[in-house]
Formats: structure tokens, C-alpha cells, sequence
């Protein structure tokens, strides 16, 4: 097996794993977070309850940034590799000709989602683990009732971060266009189900970073 | 028809090669990209200079020897044909052509525009066969029934003719469409099924080896194949992969 994650069918396929399993937790996400354009008090009990439940905090939150991770690690060496195995470029490229450009440009997209990460995870992450496991509050409480969404309230205030969230939103919607069915392609799904799935991965691929620009700019115009 | 030619020239494999301007004047519109070639490599050798370098043999679309990059496009910018099918009716005169060798680490340029492609045979070599006993006591085909369905989409991919466009037009020079054609090819037949753990792993590592890179599923290849070799056929190859991955 070990030949396996050398390989280059081996890697095509882990790195599809690694996407499914985020495009599944983006789904999650984007399930609790429009819960806060509905109703506040739902949303601080789903984000009470997924920010203390051990089996959420110590098993699936460990997968997800090895997931995370691994994804763009190997998206790297992957991109690397591949460059390097034309030495010389041609004078003239009509990539246009035959292939998409958010397929050719997995790389840039892949980039700026992962510059929009480090942020999100500033903002929202690392204050978490911060109240939670070092100042050691698992409360859940800020003056005696939920402080999540406050907090997010909060947030979305300063239109510079709007923005960028929306930019994010805009390039994971770029790299979902190409990656949702490649993702099938790699681990060898391509059969009569194919074309339906298309619409499907188009329709997510466009929808989901959609709701989550709403929001973003719900917060923003309500608080 | 009269045309401006940018033509990649290349003494040697050690040379740095650049690209160098021509002009061909009265070239008809019923010629055949090759044709065109000819006209003007004729007018090379009357003016005492060297001919440019290309590949080609049978110009009927069989053999994949003719491999050049025209205008950014592998074979040039029609679709299910090689160079030597491409006609010069796809250019209007006055015409500005770019003309390069397939571009990639393991199709080394030899000279001008011809390429070694002798990694392929390698992948080839690794597993791209069947081995049968062929002492005069050889079965009948006829006698292991086959599927109309499996028989063509086994036909389909054995199309192939190994030209290299594929890994030409990919962005990661992936030999992806190649391999999975020709694993596929075995993959769906009885007679493909004894060694077909052995044979999808062994032509992967060779194509590994041979420095190709890897498939992003851009698609670009299925667009230029001149035999309309499909992507599933890749997926196929995946498939066959992961099945002897957890089996050996
Ligand atoms: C953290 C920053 C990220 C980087 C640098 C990155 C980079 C890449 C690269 C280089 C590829 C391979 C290109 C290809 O196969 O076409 C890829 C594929 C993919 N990515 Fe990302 N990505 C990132 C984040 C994400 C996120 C957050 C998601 C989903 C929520 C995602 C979903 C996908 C999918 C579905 C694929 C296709 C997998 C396949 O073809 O097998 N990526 N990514
Ligand atoms: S798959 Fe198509 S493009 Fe690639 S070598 Fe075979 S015939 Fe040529
Ligand atoms: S010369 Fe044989 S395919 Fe073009």
C-alpha cells in the first residue's frame, strides 16, 4: 500500500478523498451557520453544542485539519510536480480550446481560499480554542447568555472583512465549478449517473458559497 | 493561399533550439497540413538550407507519427484528426502559423519538430499485453463469449494509436488518456482478466517513472484526441488501479 500513496493515481485519489470530506463539512457548515439568520437561539445551541461535544471537538476536529491540510499540501506537490514535468512551455497555448479555465486554474483558486482560511481561522478559530482550552471557559456564556452569535454579529461589522469573505466565497465557487465532479473522475465514478451529476455539482458549487455570501452580508445590513 | 510559418528549429536534442520565421506563398486550401510542410521544406533545400524535421509516415490518420503543436493546439485546430488529416482549408491566407514539437519532459525534442516517444512504448512493455500460448493448440477467439456492449467500448479504446496528443495538450503533460486507454483495451475482455492486477500496476509505476504528470481532469486531452479516446477511460484505469491496489 505504500506504492499506493507514491503513485500518481494514488495521490489523484487521496486528494479526492480529502475534497469530498471538505465539501461535506461545508455543506455542515453552511447548514448551522444560515440557522443564524433564522434564529439566533438555534444557532447559539448547535455552535454550544458542536463547540463542546467531546466527540466533535476531539475526533471529527482533528480529521478536518488533517483534512484541510492534507488537501493543500498535496494540491502543492501535486502542482509541482505537474509543472515540472513540461520543461520547456510552448510559444503559443490555447488552453481555451479545449478546457475550462476554473480547471486550469485549481492552483490560484485553491491559494486564495487558503489565504481566506488563515483569516477565517484568526477570526473565529483560534479565539475559540483560546476561550475554550486556555482561558479554560466552557461556558459557552459572555454576561450570562450564549455569545455566539454576538460574536458573529460582531465580525461582519467592518465592510473590508465582508468583502474579503465574499471574495472567498467567490473563489471556492471557481474551485468547486471544476473540483465537485473531478473529484468523482479521480476515484474512478464516471458512468450513466455522470451528467446528472454535473448539474448537480454545478448547482452546488454555486449555491452554497452563494448562501454564504447572504449571510455574510445579512449580518452586515442587521445588526 | 499565403501564409507566414513560426516554426520551432532545433539542431539536436542538445541544442537550445528557437523559433525561426518563414513564408510559403500559392499554397492550396485542398493540401493537407503535411503537404503544406513539404512545400515548404522544398523550398528549403533550393535555397541550400536544411529541411525541417517532422514526423510522419503513413498520412492516412493511423499510425500517430505526425505530432505537431499549431497554434496552441495539438494536430491544430480541428477536432478527430491528426496533422496529416488537418487540412490547410482550416487557415485563411495571409495566416500567421505556430508550429512546435510536443512539449514535455518525457517526449525530448531529437531534432525540429520530432519527439522521442519511446516512453510510451516502455508503458507499453510494462504490461500493455496479454500473454498467450501460442504453440499450435491456440483456443479459438469465438470460443469465450464477449458482450457487444464490452466488445466495442473494448474496440473504442483500442483506437488509440499512441500520438501523444494527449500528453501534449495537457496542462500537466499527464499521460493519463494514453495509459487508461490502454489498460481499458485488456481491462474489459476475458482474455484482459489474468493479469490485470499486475498489468494496471506495472503501467502506472512505468508512466510514473517515465516523468509524465498527473491528471487534474481538465479534459484537454478527450478534446484532441484524434481517435475520440473518452475520459472514462481514465476512470476505468482508476478503478483498476484501486481494485489491485487492495488486492496485492
Ligand atoms: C486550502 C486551500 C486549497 C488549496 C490550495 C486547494 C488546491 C487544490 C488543488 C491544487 C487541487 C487539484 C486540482 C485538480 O485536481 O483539479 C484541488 C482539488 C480539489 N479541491 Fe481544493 N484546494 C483548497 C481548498 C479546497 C476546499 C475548501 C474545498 C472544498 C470545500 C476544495 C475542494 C476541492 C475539490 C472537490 C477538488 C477536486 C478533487 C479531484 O479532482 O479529485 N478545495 N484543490
Ligand atoms: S489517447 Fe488519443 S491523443 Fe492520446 S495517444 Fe491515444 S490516440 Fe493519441
Ligand atoms: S502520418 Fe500517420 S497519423 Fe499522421
Amino acid at each position: 500500500m505504500s506504492g499506493f500513496f507514491k503513485s500518481s493515481i494514488g495521490r489523484k485519489v487521496t486528494m479526492a478523498l480529502s475534497a469530498f470530506f471538505l465539501m461535506f463539512f461545508l455543506l455542515q457548515h453552511f447548514a448551522i451557520n444560515i440557522l443564524s439568520v433564522f434564529s439566533p437561539d438555534t444557532f447559539n445551541e448547535v455552535s454550544h453544542f458542536m463547540g463542546t461535544n467531546p466527540l466533535i471537538q476531539y475526533a471529527l476536529q482533528p480529521v478536518l485539519l488533517f483534512g484541510v491540510i492534507y488537501h493543500f499540501v498535496m494540491g502543492f506537490i501535486l502542482e509541482f510536480k505537474n509543472r515540472s514535468a513540461r520543461v520547456v512551455s510552448y510559444a503559443k497555448n490555447n488552453g481555451g480550446a479545449n478546457s475550462t479555465w476554473v480547471s486550469r486554474n485549481m492552483i490560484y483558486s485553491g491559494l486564495f481560499i487558503l489565504i481566506f482560511l488563515i483569516i477565517h481561522f484568526m477570526d473565529f478559530w483560534i479565539p475559540e480554542i483560546n476561550t475554550k482550552y486556555i482561558v479554560g471557559d466552557m461556558s459557552g456564556l459572555h454576561n450570562g447568555s450564549f455569545r455566539y452569535f454576538h460574536e458573529l454579529q460582531e465580525k461582519f461589522v467592518p465592510i473590508w472583512r465582508v468583502a474579503l469573505y465574499c471574495l472567498g466565497f467567490v473563489f471556492l465557487a471557481l474551485h468547486l465549478l471544476h473540483g465537485f465532479n473531478s473529484a468523482f473522475q479521480s476515484v474512478g465514478a464516471n458512468n450513466k449517473y455522470t451528467n446528472g451529476l454535473k448539474g448537480f455539482g454545478k448547482a452546488y458549487a454555486i449555491l452554497i458559497p452563494l448562501g454564504f455570501i447572504v449571510i455574510a452580508l445579512f449580518h452586515h445590513f442587521n445588526h | 493561399m499565403n501564409l507566414t510559418l513560426k516554426i520551432w528549429r532545433q539542431k539536436d536534442a542538445n541544442d537550445k533550439g528557437k523559433m525561426v520565421d518563414y513564408k510559403v506563398t500559392d499554397i492550396s486550401e485542398h493540401m493537407s497540413f503535411l503537404e503544406m510542410m513539404d512545400v515548404l521544406n522544398e523550398q528549403l533545400v533550393a535555397s541550400g538550407d536544411e529541411p525541417v524535421a517532422f514526423d510522419h509516415d503513413c498520412r492516412e490518420g493511423i499510425c500517430g507519427m505526425c505530432s505537431m503543436y499549431i497554434n496552441g493546439e495539438a494536430h491544430g485546430p480541428d477536432r478527430g484528426v491528426t496533422t496529416c488529416q488537418l487540412h490547410m482549408r482550416m487557415f485563411k491566407d495571409g495566416d500567421t502559423i505556430t508550429i512546435e514539437p510536443w512539449r514535455a519532459k518525457a517526449f525530448p525534442v531529437i531534432k525540429d519538430l520530432v519527439v522521442d516517444r519511446t516512453s510510451f512504448e516502455r508503458i507499453q512493455q510494462a504490461g500493455g499485453y496479454i500473454s498467450v500460448n501460442t504453440s499450435g493448440n491456440t483456443q479459438d477467439a469465438n470460443a469465450i463469449p464477449i458482450s457487444k456492449v464490452a466488445a466495442d467500448e473494448a474496440m473504442d479504446a483500442a483506437t488509440c494509436i499512441g500520438c501523444g496528443a494527449c500528453v501534449a495538450s495537457c496542462k500537466n503533460s499527464s499521460a493519463m488518456l494514453f495509459v487508461g486507454a490502454k489498460v481499458s483495451q485488456y481491462a474489459l475482455l476475458p482474455q484482459g482478466q489474468v493479469e490485470a492486477v499486475e498489468r494496471v500496476q506495472n503501467m502506472v509505476a512505468q508512466m510514473d517513472l517515465e516523468g509524465f504528470g498527473n491528471c487534474t481532469n481538465t479534459g484537454a486531452c478527450e478534446v484532441e484526441c484524434p481517435k475520440g479516446i473518452s475520459l472514462e477511460n481514465i476512470a476505468r484505469m482508476n478503478r483498476e488501479f484501486l481494485r489491485a491496489s487492495l488486492k496485492g
